[in-house]
């Protein structure tokens, strides 16, 4: 079975769309590392300069720390706004197992307690293990269990999705 | 008992003899090499061809822990240790607990080896009361108990006036003083060489000088006062340096090396592996290699093992607080066999550091292998490689840097007065 | 003894003991994390879930609050529950050896021990003798080594100078007792620095320091000239009087950092000192409290430094 991947550019088209109506002036952004900050940050310049973006990384609040440590180098994160009753978009590049969404909700509340928190994924390939659903979606995929879904950026910027085979049991989106 | 060694390599320093011979042993004694002695009957024969036969082995530092320390050893245990590596003969230091500094000690001491009849063992006594360094000992009545010399072991004199006469008195009664060289306020707190080891692991260092300064005027004090002094373990290029001049000088000293510096440097502490925690301290690889050749010229008169048992819970611990010293009885042959294999020395002149030279020191028989002599005899296989595993070695002491080194060199029957002890 | 102490069968850090002898990319890894943790100590909530669960023991034979609270706080941040144990006064003087307090501790399911102890190699110790799931991490043992405070003066050196290669780093005073330097000289040749200077009187230098690759000085004005960091140690009470120094003022006249001295260095220099300073002694308060001063950031970052240790043991095999 091959599998097409949808464009990307059209997927944050449809993104921006969705979220545009649905958000106040000042709903803050937050990309989580490192594809969704990518993304995040493609919202962010198309929803104008009300809106404060912020990145996350989640590595100190991964659930499988225990079995497999701190993976590559960690991102500090950077929410340069309070986050106290604001409304938050958490943004991710593939929505899959949901742990990561957990991990990023519960740093985000380390920071303080947001008033509405919504999720928007570039593409939600299901395989929940967590209730996790999204708010906002560039679309839905089918991937066969044994390829993972991940998001490229070239050096001129643009991003690509891309789809390899799962070597090992790694924690996904 | 009459026994016959058949058809082994003979080796006897002394004489310098090294061929292929038959060696006959009848009641305590050598009876004949060569020719069986007329009549000779023998009620066993030791099948020795491939093997080599040479004088019991002379170990003039072996700490047998008693009295006072049988936590560590006893001379039960370090007396089978001995055996098991070919010594026949062997020198304690006096440091026990109480240090052997009173005739009663030395005589129970001796009464004790005799009964255990395994080993001959020749007590050095303590050159001061306590070993404390402030009151000379009762030399000639520790002489008639069996002393054959005097030494702090490893304390400290407090200063030149006290070694002075001690050097005097010494030489008065006529008995050598032994004295391990290292003025005490150069290595105060020191645990390793000063050098780049010590400078990385962040050990308290002891200088070479240390060491060179107390020969220095160890060498002016024996020179003024004609005492024959023996130097213990020397560990510096410029030590053995000093003591070749001396020789040359024509001064009565003599001088000796451990088996541990032999092969081993301050880079061999790794990890602050505690078992390389020695006194003296392991030093540089210069070191390492004038030791060799002040061995290989004869400068240096004689191997020991410096045997120190010590016990797991003292030796367990930071390097700086645990106890110093190694155990060496059944590693001291296959060490000296690796140091005349990598120098390129005969056996015969490398065994001479083990036998005659060492007994000659002690001024004791033994050492020799010849018609007459008592038949205190090693018999051990040249080419036998083995493991070094602590738990099987036979000291009470599981301490040493070896472990785990394969080498090469096993004793297979050791006798002592004609009777088979090991095998 | 050929494998790497510190180091499990994979490469991977699994004790932190000394800084001689880490691979280059362990020592960025971890100066990379603790950036991170500088993050989470300007939030709210000033704690992460990484250690939950775990039980971090403070072993402290010798006496150090300053170093031992670091170690509490950074513990704590990660959820560790932290146990202080201040081990001189208890089971030591019960004759209770080494092995058997980190035996009886192991048995109450410790994850890591935090050791600081008067003997160098201490920590080297109980790393051999503890299973494989327990970390050891030496917080200053004798002369040896004192990794987290070296890894928190690279990590202050990065904040202001950005890059390793092309400083001239100095450092000034009791070289010979000190187990900062030594793990400082490890991490700045580690990290590639174009060159570390060593400024200390005869008395107070140790053997063949130069092997360990540095440059040695004993008169501080040459030494500090064009130097872009310069670290000042701090001088025990007991070693100012007697058979190394004569006396602290004596000190401070050739070794004290002064402004005077100072401007020896290069403008741009930064001063550092692992503390706590005797003012008057090996620094003068104008140049501890001047504005190339970084004494103070250097405390904040020791927290997220040892945070990322911490962290970067205690995790899962990959």
């Amino acid at each position: 079975m091959t599998t097409r991947l949808p464009d990307v550019e059209q997927l944050l088209e449809g993104l921006i769309q969705q979220i545009r109506g649905n958000i106040k002036p000042d709903t803050g952004i937050i990309g989580i590392y490192t594809g969704g900050v990518w993304v995040a940050e493609r919202l962010h310049a198309a929803l104008g300069n009300d809106v404060q973006m912020g990145t996350i990384d989640i590595a100190f609040y991964r659930d499988d720390y225990d079995r497999r440590g701190l993976q590559g180098s960690v991102k500090p994160s950077d929410i340069p706004f309070d986050v106290n009753d604001r409304d938050i978009v958490l943004v991710d590049d593939v929505l899959y197992t949901g742990r990561t969404i957990r991990a990023a909700m519960n740093e985000l509340f380390d920071y303080g307690r947001p008033g509405r928190v919504m999720l928007a994924a570039l593409v939600d390939r299901g395989g929940r293990q967590l209730p996790i659903e999204p708010q906002f979606v560039g679309a839905q995929v089918t991937v066969p269990d044994d390829q993972l879904v991940s998001l490229q950026r070239a050096d001129s910027g643009s991003l690509q999705l891309s789809l390899r085979p799962r070597t090992e049991d790694k924690l996904q989106s | 008992m009459n026994i016959h060694i058949a058809g082994g390599r003979v080796i006897d320093p002394a004489s310098g003899l090294d061929a292929q011979q038959d060696v006959y042993v009848s009641g305590a004694d050598v009876a004949a090499i060569g020719k069986p002695p007329s009549g000779f009957r023998a009620e066993r024969t030791i099948e020795a061809s491939g093997l080599i036969v040479c004088p019991g082995l002379v170990d003039i530092a072996v700490r047998l822990r008693e009295p006072g320390l049988e936590h560590r050893a006893t001379l039960e245990s370090e007396a089978a240790a001995a055996v098991a590596g070919g010594v026949t003969s062997l020198a304690c230091p006096p440091d026990t607990d109480p240090p052997l500094d009173e005739p009663g000690l030395v005589e129970m001491l001796k009464y004790r080896a005799r009964s255990l009849n395994l080993v001959h063992v020749y007590p050095i006594g303590a050159l001061t009361q306590g070993l404390l360094g402030r009151k000379l000992t009762e030399m000639s009545q520790l002489a008639d108990a069996g002393c054959v010399a005097f030494s702090q072991g490893d304390a400290p004199l407090p200063d030149p006036q006290m070694l002075l006469r001690s050097l005097q008195y010494a030489s008065t009664v006529n008995y050598p003083v032994w004295l391990r060289p290292q003025e005490p306020s150069l290595a105060s707190g020191g645990v390793a060489h000063d050098g780049e080891v010590a400078t990385r692991l962040g050990l308290a260092a002891i200088p070479t000088v240390a060491e060179t300064a107390a020969v220095s005027t160890i060498l002016l004090l024996a020179r003024e006062t004609s005492a024959r002094v023996h130097l213990c373990r020397l560990s510096s290029t410029e030590g053995v340096e000093m003591v070749r001049q001396a020789k040359a000088d024509g001064l009565r000293v003599s001088c000796d090396i451990s088996i541990n510096h032999l092969h081993l440097t301050d880079v061999d502490i790794g990890d602050f592996e505690s078992n390389c925690n020695l006194i003296p301290p392991l030093r540089s690889r210069r070191d390492l290699q004038a030791l060799r050749a002040g061995l290989a010229d004869g400068t240096i008169d004689a191997i020991c093992s410096d045997h120190t048992p010590v016990d797991d819970d003292d030796k367990q611990l930071p390097f700086g607080e645990a106890a110093a010293g190694a155990i060496g009885l059944e590693l001291l042959l296959p060490l000296t066999i690796k140091w005349a294999e990598e120098a390129g020395v005969p056996l015969v002149k490398a065994l001479a550091r083990l036998t005659s030279a060492p007994a000659d020191l002690l001024g004791v028989a033994g050492g020799r292998l010849e018609p007459g002599a008592s038949a205190d005899l090693c018999i051990f296989d040249p080419t036998h490689t083995w493991r070094v595993d602590r738990e099987r070695l036979r000291s009470q002491g599981h301490n040493t840097p070896f472990a785990g080194h394969q080498l090469k060199g096993k004793v297979l029957h050791t006798m002592v007065g004609g009777h088979i002890v090991y095998e | 003894m050929n494998q790497h102490p510190q180091l499990d069968s994979t490469g991977r850090l699994t004790h932190l003991l000394s800084i001689e002898g880490l691979p280059r990319e362990i020592v960025v890894d971890i100066l990379d994390t603790a950036r991170s943790f500088v993050s989470v100590a300007e939030r709210d909530i000033k704690k992460v879930p990484l250690l939950r669960g775990k039980s971090v023991f403070n072993l402290f034979f010798e006496p150090s609050t300053r170093t031992r609270t670091t170690f509490e706080i950074a513990a704590k941040r990660l959820s560790a529950d932290v146990i202080n144990l201040n081990v001189g006064a208890s089971s030591q003087s019960k004759g209770e050896t080494l092995l058997d307090t980190v035996a009886n501790l192991s048995a109450m399911h410790a994850d890591m021990f935090v050791v600081r102890h008067s003997q160098s190699g201490a920590p080297n110790l109980i790393a051999r003798h503890v299973a494989p799931n327990i970390h050891v991490i030496n917080a200053g043992d004798g002369r040896h080594a004192h990794p987290t405070q070296a890894l928190l003066d690279m990590f202050t050196i990065r904040h202001y100078k950005k890059e390793f290669p092309g400083l001239r780093v100095a450092i000034v005073g009791d070289i010979l007792h000190s187990r900062v330097a030594r793990s400082q000289i490890h991490a700045l040749t580690t990290l590639g620095v174009a060159e570390v200077r060593v400024i200390a009187p005869a008395t107070l230098l140790p053997a063949d320091v130069s092997r360990l690759g540095v440059h040695v000085f004993t008169d501080m004005v040459t030494g500090l000239k064009g130097a872009d960091v310069v670290i000042m140690l701090r001088l025990q009470n007991e070693r100012m009087t007697g058979e190394l120094l004569p006396s602290a003022q004596e000190y401070f006249k050739n070794y004290g950092l002064t402004s005077e001295k100072l401007a020896h260095a290069d403008p741009q220099a930064i001063v550092m000192h692992p503390g706590p300073m005797n003012r008057g002694v090996e620094i003068d308060s104008s140049v501890a409290d001047g504005l190339q001063s970084v004494i103070l950031p250097q405390v904040t970052f020791g927290i997220a430094v040892r945070m990322a240790v911490m962290s970067i043991l205690a995790g899962g095999q990959p």
